[in-house]
């Protein structure tokens, strides 16, 4: 790893500034990700800004029609929260599948989704829950968020403050997991919502998106044989040496059978 | 760039100059000479570097020394009292649950921080748990049956 100045501010007016001197800056949360792509020296910022000393970015409100979970909020504890489990238990049963516990115990929501790795779950949960991304200068709608491969609509300065999740009728999430990572090779979110059904693919292809044709079948019939037959197309989609496209393209359907089934 | 860090480590205050780039396991191992905790992979798949940070399983290989400043830090080499093991390394003595031993520390660490989320936890969540912990001897067997029988010794 090469070096660099560690800042730890308190605020998000102070990581801002911070960040306004530095040369080549890099916020840090977790560091899940961050810290061994620098010990690899993939990244080597000048100034690494820790956020985990600003207690405004970190815990999880409930309220009446929606759960906010401030940016710093680690996958354990969403995972552990009970307004959580009871509101949105699909999203605590994606959480706890992140990872391992030690990853859980230092990743955090915003972090992940400032990355938006391909294969991670939490963008599935934001853009299948219809979640809205607060900024210390702006609300994002998810899918407006996630722009592409590892990009999103951040600005190199812009922090994210909290994630907003309408509470769902009901939602569920099912993954295709690498044994080895846990990461999704595929995962597919699926929420019933008042304004209709949001089905959102992660794992799939470079950036989650969602499967206009399924929310069609869903909302005239919310059931698992509603959407079995559905297939995608796997142009554009991820192959590797874990799964090709067109084995991917068949977890979908797979996979969002699944999650229409362990929906509550 | 050297910054000065301080934290508890095994119940004893230390401090130290570290760069800001020493990670948490090389300031244990090199500043501190607490050799328990090991580097099996370095790019944080293995768990043989788990340490409780403020009481949370943590891989000390993806943590900065810095941000460990002003914690609370437990190795393996804290576990033992007046000489006598801790009931999860009795357990794992017991019932051979090391066979090169490398990744013991680190399963060790991680399984008593599954305790604390299952105090009577089934094998499925001690295997489920143990996602980050990997035993190139493939000596999970004994592993798991080690982690049942601590437990059992932890609840009393």
């Amino acid at each position: 790893m090469y070096n660099f100045a560690y800042h730890r501010p308190d605020s998000v007016d102070a990581a801002k500034s911070v960040f306004s001197g530095g040369d080549d800056p890099k916020f840090v949360a977790g560091g899940m990700t961050l810290i061994p792509t620098m010990k690899q020296r993939l990244a080597a910022p000048s100034d690494l800004i820790d956020l985990d000393g600003i207690g405004a970015l970190k815990g999880i409100k409930a309220e009446a029609d929606k759960i906010v979970v401030g940016a710093m909020t680690t996958h354990a504890d969403v995972a552990a929260s009970p307004e959580i489990r009871k509101a949105i238990p699909a999203l605590a049963k994606l959480v706890e599948a992140i990872g391992d516990p030690q990853v859980r115990n230092r990743g955090t929501i915003g972090g992940s989704i400032a990355n938006n790795d391909p294969a991670a779950d939490y963008p599935a949960a934001l853009v299948g829950l219809g979640a809205t991304v607060v900024t210390d200068r702006r609300q994002l709608a998810a899918e407006d968020f996630f722009t592409g491969l590892f990009e999103t609509a951040l600005e190199p300065d812009e922090l994210i403050t909290e994630v907003s999740f309408p509470i769902p009728e009901a939602a569920g999430y099912a993954k295709f997991a690498n044994p080895a990572s846990r990461y999704a090779i595929v995962g597919v979110f699926v929420a019933r919502t008042g304004g209709g059904v949001r089905v959102a693919v992660t794992g799939a292809g470079p950036c989650v998106f969602r499967v206009p044709e399924m929310e069609k079948a869903l909302a005239s019939s919310f059931s698992a044989d509603a959407v079995k037959d559905i297939k995608v197309s796997d142009s554009d989609f991820n192959s590797d040496i874990h799964a090709s496209a067109p084995y991917r393209a068949h977890l979908v359907t797979v996979m969002a059978r699944r999650a229409v089934e362990a929906a509550q | 760039m050297r910054t000065t860090v301080s934290m508890t480590v095994n119940g004893r205050s230390v401090s130290d100059e570290v760069e800001p780039r020493t990670l948490l396991v090389q300031f244990l191992r090199d500043n501190l000479r607490l050799t328990g905790t090991h580097v099996g992979c370095d790019t944080s798949q293995c768990g043989a570097c788990v340490v409780h940070v403020d009481g949370k399983s943590v891989k000390a290989c993806s943590m900065l020394a810095v941000q460990a400043d002003g914690r609370e830090v437990l190795t393996i080499e804290g576990l033992a009292e007046d000489g006598e093991l801790h009931p999860m390394q009795a357990a794992f003595k017991e019932h051979h649950g090391l066979q090169c031993g490398f990744c013991t520390p680190g399963m060790v660490m991680s399984a008593i921080d599954i305790v604390k989320q299952h105090p009577d936890p089934t094998e499925a969540e001690i295997r489920e748990s143990l996602e980050g912990n990997l035993c190139r001897c493939t000596g999970y067997h004994n592993i798991v049956k080690s982690i049942v029988a601590g437990a059992k010794t932890m609840r009393g």
